[in-house]
């Protein structure tokens, strides 16, 4: 049995003009010490996906169904207090997007450690302490800086602190947003080994949400691949960059720059996402589609495996798309 | 979109003549002194964000700068322009020393030399509508009396920019469109005055990476077809790969290494950008594992280290590194660099 099961997730958020499908009927698992990476383009309902996972909702966010299964618990049907107490931060936490806002730029570093320590552990202030100091020399960052403030850290160290405060209570699954986009390229290769390592050493299970395929590709180990709050694609990250199959997918991983390849065009997918409050009926994907045809318009297309190894798509015409044939050579 | 190979860019623009060339540029940022500070006559202090750079950017070309945060890339940039005015240094354009214009001089290059900036999401005025946002540089350099006159050359600007019917975009406001169409009206509002070279800071950092192609190809097809001269001022390495023609490495305000793209990304020269190149990551699973990269982090520009600005991080320094600041040499046609010890 897989460590996290999430099945058929809804949440929608509420708004004056209608129901925002932010993330719609997802369905993915995660073994334990396995990461997989979540890829799509802004607005696709990546980070509402891990909100909801961690039931962090704005007031007008609200799961409309499925179920997430923690350990074979289904930890949807918790009520608040509940999942605050066993659940969020003791067995999923989340690394925030933008380490320079998640941090309180008034308190000192160890202090905020400790708060979230204190906050679900039953343990004394001086044991908390001793425990931050840990959690700081785990991401590499000498403990003596425990009473210095967040201006007096460069952006790099503020991710390693928000790592470490993710760490604070031994969690099963981490779920990191975006953790490096903000950083430049030789902080965000230190960031993510480190994170690397420590998932390695704790065995830890982690949903890494990203626009940057490169970092899915080098450090997780399957992908889902999400379009307007529905995951199109989804398999070991070899079968998925080796032979997308979405068109969504393989337009996705073919735009990628690749620095170590030879020169080429770089390559765009026409058109942008749709709008959530009205996504196009049919395959939500089907405006922007080669391949599109009548079905695509009527009917939704379910998540089904295509050869071995759990390699889904979401797509219609999925027989005519031959494994290796590039729909968007022009 | 057919596939241009490598060679077919490379040779489009062979030896051209030089468009900008710059030399020695210097641009600090004094910092204020406390009271006591200049009581006590403590020397000023400033942050060195451009530190002596020179080069040259030929006609039709499409230079790439690359560096992390803080290397002074967008401070460069802007200094060539006269954005902000150079501490010491001089900028050529053709025949025109821009760093000794007056301001009406400078006023006038400007239909010649323009600027794309990072984020398409701030540098539009909310409360214009396209034509105007594009109408306001012709207005300002007095070409066109009226928003009326101004109509033919916005509508060829949004042709430019593949934006048609230009007449179903004229008359919409930023917010009513997407990241990708909104940098397509920056671009065509620094084409409109026909420029024959662009500075383009970060133009696709903030799109998504499945429109960014869009916007590349758009400043690869100008410079091509049209001739424009771009310098294209970016973190990522992966993209310069693909559209420049030539790439400059910036660190600390000074340029470690440039030269043609391909010599400068497969066989990179200086400890910088092979640790650079080495930390990229590559959309591909099977080369798992993380390069080799440098270790601490980029020291404050206000207090450079002495000698060469790499040697406290950098894996080959010597005593030498830290007295002698290396100068830029040719390692073979055109592929320079700044190191005591890159070349063997």
């Amino acid at each position: 049995m897989a460590l996290l099961e999430v099945r058929d997730l809804k949440m929608y958020y509420k708004t004056l003009r209608g129901h925002v499908k932010a993330v719609d009927s997802v369905s993915f698992d995660i073994e334990r010490g396995k990461a997989l990476g979540i890829a799509g383009e802004s607005g696709c309902g990546k980070t509402s996906m891990a909100v909801t996972v961690l039931r962090l909702l704005p007031s007008n966010g609200k799961i409309h169904g499925g179920s997430v299964k923690l350990d074979g618990v289904d930890i949807v049907k918790l009520d608040d207090e509940e999942f605050r107490k066993s659940i969020r931060w003791k067995k999923i936490s989340m690394v925030f997007q933008g380490a320079m806002n998640a941090l309180n730029p008034v308190h000192r570093v160890g202090d905020q450690i400790v708060e979230a320590i204190l906050a679900h552990e039953d343990v004394s202030h001086q044991e908390a302490v001793t425990r931050a100091e840990e959690l700081l020399d785990m991401v590499g960052i000498n403990p003596k800086r425990y009473k210095e403030y967040p201006h007096e850290f460069s952006g790099g160290m503020k991710q390693r602190v928000v790592i470490a405060m993710a760490l604070a209570c031994n969690p099963d699954v981490i779920i990191a947003d975006e953790p490096t986009t903000a950083l430049d390229v030789m902080v965000q290769s230190q960031v993510l080994k480190a994170m690397e390592d420590l998932r390695k050493r704790l065995d830890l299970s982690m949903i890494l949400i990203t626009h940057d395929l490169s970092v899915i590709a080098q450090t997780c180990d399957n992908i889902a691949i999400m379009y307007a709050g529905k995951i199109v694609e989804y398999g070991n990250v070899i079968d998925v960059f080796d032979h997308p199959t979405h068109p969504y997918g393989m337009g996705l991983v073919k735009s990628f720059p690749n620095i170590k390849a030879e020169r080429t065009r770089v390559r765009s997918l026409p058109g942008f996402p749709p709008n959530l409050l009205a996504p196009p009926k049919g395959c939500r994907f089907h405006p922007r589609c080669p391949l599109a045809g009548d079905i695509c318009m009527e009917e939704e297309p379910e998540l089904i495996e295509i050869g071995s190894n759990s390699h889904k798509v979401a797509c219609h015409k999925v027989d005519m798309l031959e494994r290796g044939v590039d729909i968007w050579e022009q | 979109m057919g596939a241009v190979s490598a060679t077919e860019q490379e040779r489009s623009v062979g030896h051209g003549e030089v468009i900008l060339d710059v030399e020695n540029l210097v641009k600090y940022f004094p910092l204020r002194r406390g009271i006591g500070q200049s009581l006590r006559r403590e020397p000023e202090r400033a942050v060195k964000a451009v530190d002596g750079v020179s080069f040259n950017v030929k006609k039709g070309e499409l230079f790439g700068v690359v560096g992390e945060s803080g290397c002074g890339k967008t401070t460069m940039g802007r200094t060539i322009l006269r954005l902000l005015e150079p501490t010491a240094g001089r900028v050529t354009f053709e025949d025109i020393e821009v760093t000794a214009l007056s301001v009406e001089q400078l006023k006038q290059l400007r239909t010649r030399m323009q600027i794309i900036f990072q984020d398409p999401y701030e540098s539009m005025n909310p409360r214009l509508d396209v034509h105007r946002i594009i109408a306001e540089p012709l207005r300002i350099q007095g070409m066109v009396s009226n928003s009326k006159d101004a109509i033919p050359y916005i509508e060829k600007a949004l042709e430019d920019v593949e934006m048609t019917p230009p007449e179903e975009y004229l008359y919409r406001y930023p917010h009513e469109l997407s990241g990708g169409q909104r940098q397509r009206i920056a671009v065509a509002r620094a084409l409109v005055l026909n420029p024959e070279f662009i500075v383009a800071d970060e133009p696709v950092s903030m799109l998504d990476v499945s429109i960014r192609g869009e916007i590349l190809n758009l400043m690869l097809n100008l410079s091509r077809e049209r001739g424009v001269t771009f310098l294209y001022i970016t973190h990522d390495l992966a993209t310069a790969r693909h559209i420049c023609d030539r790439i400059a490495v910036m660190y600390l305000g000074k340029m470690v290494e440039k030269g043609p793209t391909d010599s400068l990304v497969k066989h990179p020269l200086h400890p910088y950008t092979r640790a650079l190149i080495g930390a990229v990551f590559v959309p591909d699973p099977k080369r798992k594992g993380f390069g080799k990269v440098l270790k601490g982090e980029v020291p404050s520009p206000v207090d450079p280290p002495s000698g060469c600005r790499l040697h406290p991080r950098c894996p080959i320094a010597q005593d030498i590194c830290k007295e002698v600041e290396p100068e830029l040499v040719s390692a073979d046609d055109n592929h320079m660099v700044a190191c005591h010890f890159a070349l063997g």
